[in-house]
């Protein structure tokens, strides 16, 4: 074992009556950095974060969390370990207040030990004036931050966030990454699953690609990007005669491919880094161009499988079963 | 969410050095903070309490005045009867909710949440069964309660009244295991009741709750003699009236420890291969 290893796993193996859920999965995660669980639904990236926090005991393989196998050893692991996740929830008929004090009560920090912690935790995520109401009440931005507040109570040193923003709006998402960014700052290691690689790459050290139970890729964000694409950026001039000109300007500020219309009156261009993006809007001001549409984004997760496996990933939701312990 | 940006408040728990189980009692303390947890439930949820509220109002009142005149020659001698023998059945009843509820519990996730917690694994089980014990006590104040009312006396003393009342409290506590094995093995919650009702009837109805032994065919008394419901009412009887006790008090203790014995190894051992 390698000591800096937090998370640690080799070669598992689950299987659900037919569905093969994983087939062999490493993952490696040292301390204080984030992994980043990327895959479609049915990937088995729950499955492995079920394991690895042992609520699921593998068919094959092995895994330890802080060094200690999560089968052996699970109720040591389950000492240092926060799970968060749609499954891994609170209880709804109890206030927020409840919720905390009830798990500081379970994990044994003794009744004002328990209390302090849950009106800590309540603060930090901005729940106090909700606290006395019953989870149920809770929007879904809440009741997410609820959630997580919930696996930080015995402040723990491992994380799981399996999905921690699938359903959340753009700036609830936001929210979130701070969260989980002030984790890291705090020491905590940290896996986190997603379906877009938008958000493994704003948090994650690593990223690893899971399908159909195997690791496909395992790369830092910018090596993933490097193989799968960068950003690119896409316009759309509110006046389709000037899509020429536009495509001129879009080539000169882009990383050098030939600006493509990929949908009828939008231009997309690959770009290498964000300036591109403030120096094409100044350039189109000087060109006196107006445009009413203007983003930079990140290849989609189709688009990740698409270069990786060169199918898309939406392909397989109707040929497999979705993840069987979801 | 202007807060979010602060330091976390966390002190990072140290992964190694850290000795499991430090201090004593565990399964008993997360076992009570888990029943605190159902009774708060059940406080946010008083529909919920309808089965161990209205039931046995409604049994008593409907089967006094239906039957009391035919079956015992008045009303009156009949619920003396009858009280003690609907206070059996409805606790009985009443324990089919903890398989309900647990098994809706479960397929929301809480329980997830404590299979990743350092708790007893089977500790929320036991604290749902120990929770319940609130309801028990419910049923019997609201039976007695509406007995009163219609004009059931005890006729012994308040200390054996107590214990009666104590017993029943027990047997529903003892029984709740085999609702709660039975809502580990089946899918959903209306399959529960469904099955527990199957379960229950035959033990209430063929019993000496409604009616004395002596009157059945000779092939159903063998079974009212067995039968756990039998003892239970035949005690509370002898408890609250003062008719001949017998052994049922040890009949029905030794069905106690018997449903504890086997419907909850089988329980805990089902809710641990739960996925």
């Amino acid at each position: 074992m390698t000591a800096d290893l937090v998370i640690e796993a080799e070669g598992l193996v689950k299987t659900f009556g037919k569905t093969r859920a994983l087939q062999g999965v490493d993952l490696a995660v040292p301390r204080g950095t984030v992994l980043g669980v990327l895959g479609p639904n049915g990937a088995g990236k729950t499955t492995a974060v079920r394991i690895l926090s042992t609520l699921l005991t593998p068919d094959g393989g092995t895994a330890r969390i802080g060094g200690f196998d999560v089968v052996r050893d699970a109720e040591r692991v389950r000492q240092s370990i926060g799970l968060t996740g749609q499954y891994a929830s609170v209880d709804e008929d109890l206030t927020g207040r409840q919720n905390l004090e009830l798990f500081g009560t379970l994990l044994e920090l003794g009744r004002s030990g328990a209390r302090r912690r849950a009106a800590e935790l309540l603060d930090w995520f901005d729940l106090t004036d909700a606290a006395n109401r019953p989870a149920k009440t809770y929007s879904g931005g809440m009741r997410r931050r609820l959630d997580l507040a919930a696996s930080l109570v015995g402040s723990p040193d491992v994380i799981f966030l399996d999905e921690p923003t699938t359903g959340l709006d753009p700036a609830k998402r936001e929210d979130m990454w701070d969260v989980v960014r002030s984790l890291v700052d705090n020491g905590s290691t940290v896996l986190l699953t997603t379906q877009y690689l938008e958000e493994a790459d704003a948090l994650a050290d690593a990223i690893t690609v899971i399908d159909h139970g195997r690791v496909i890729a395992h790369d830092t964000p910018e090596g993933l990007k490097r193989v799968v694409g960068g950003q690119t950026l896409e316009v759309r001039p509110s006046d389709p005669a000037q899509l020429p000109r536009t495509a001129e300007i879009l080539t000169q500020v882009g990383s050098g491919a030939q600006a493509d219309e990929v949908r009828k009156g939008v231009l997309a261009v690959p770009v290498t880094d964000d300036a591109a993006l403030t120096e094409s809007v100044a350039r189109f001001a000087t060109a006196g161009i107006a445009v009413t549409e203007l983003s930079l984004h990140l290849p989609s997760l189709d688009e990740v499988f698409f270069t990786l496996t060169g199918r898309t990933a939406s392909e397989d939701d109707t040929t497999r079963p979705t993840e069987v312990a979801a | 969410m202007s807060t979010l940006t602060d330091t976390a408040p966390t002190r990072s728990r140290a992964l190694s050095n850290s000795a499991p189980n430090p201090r004593p009692f565990r399964l008993v303390r997360h076992s009570l903070a888990l029943a605190k947890r159902s009774l708060i439930k059940t406080w946010r949820t008083p529909e919920a309490l309808i089965d161990v509220t209205l039931q046995p109002v409604l049994f008593l009142i409907i089967f006094v005045y239906v039957f009391g005149g035919a079956v015992a020659g008045s009303t009156h001698d009949y619920l003396q009867f009858l009280l003690p023998g609907i206070l059996a059945q409805t606790i009985a009843t009443g324990a089919i909710a903890i398989g309900v509820n647990l098994n809706t519990d479960i397929a929301k996730g809480i329980f997830d949440r404590f299979r990743s917690l350092p708790i007893p694994r089977s500790a929320p089980l036991v604290g749902a069964v120990l929770g319940d014990v609130v309801r028990y006590v419910i049923v019997t104040v609201s039976t007695l309660a509406i007995g009163y009312v219609m004009g059931f006396r005890i006729d012994t003393d308040l200390f054996r009244a107590i214990a009666g009342c104590l017993l029943a409290v027990l047997f529903a506590l003892c029984l709740s295991w085999l609702p709660v094995l039975v809502s580990m093995k089946v899918r959903t919650a209306g399959a529960v009741q469904g099955v527990m009702f199957a379960l229950i009837m035959p033990l209430s109805f063929a019993s000496n709750v409604f009616v004395g032994a002596d009157t059945l065919p000779g092939w159903m008394q063998a079974f009212v003699d067995v039968n756990p419901m039998t003892h239970l009412v035949a005690s509370v009887r002898g408890l609250f009236l003062g008719t001949p006790l017998g052994n049922h008090v040890w009949w029905t203790l030794a069905w106690c420890a018997g449903f504890v014995a086997v419907f909850m190894p089988l329980a805990l051992r089902a809710y641990r291969k739960k996925i």
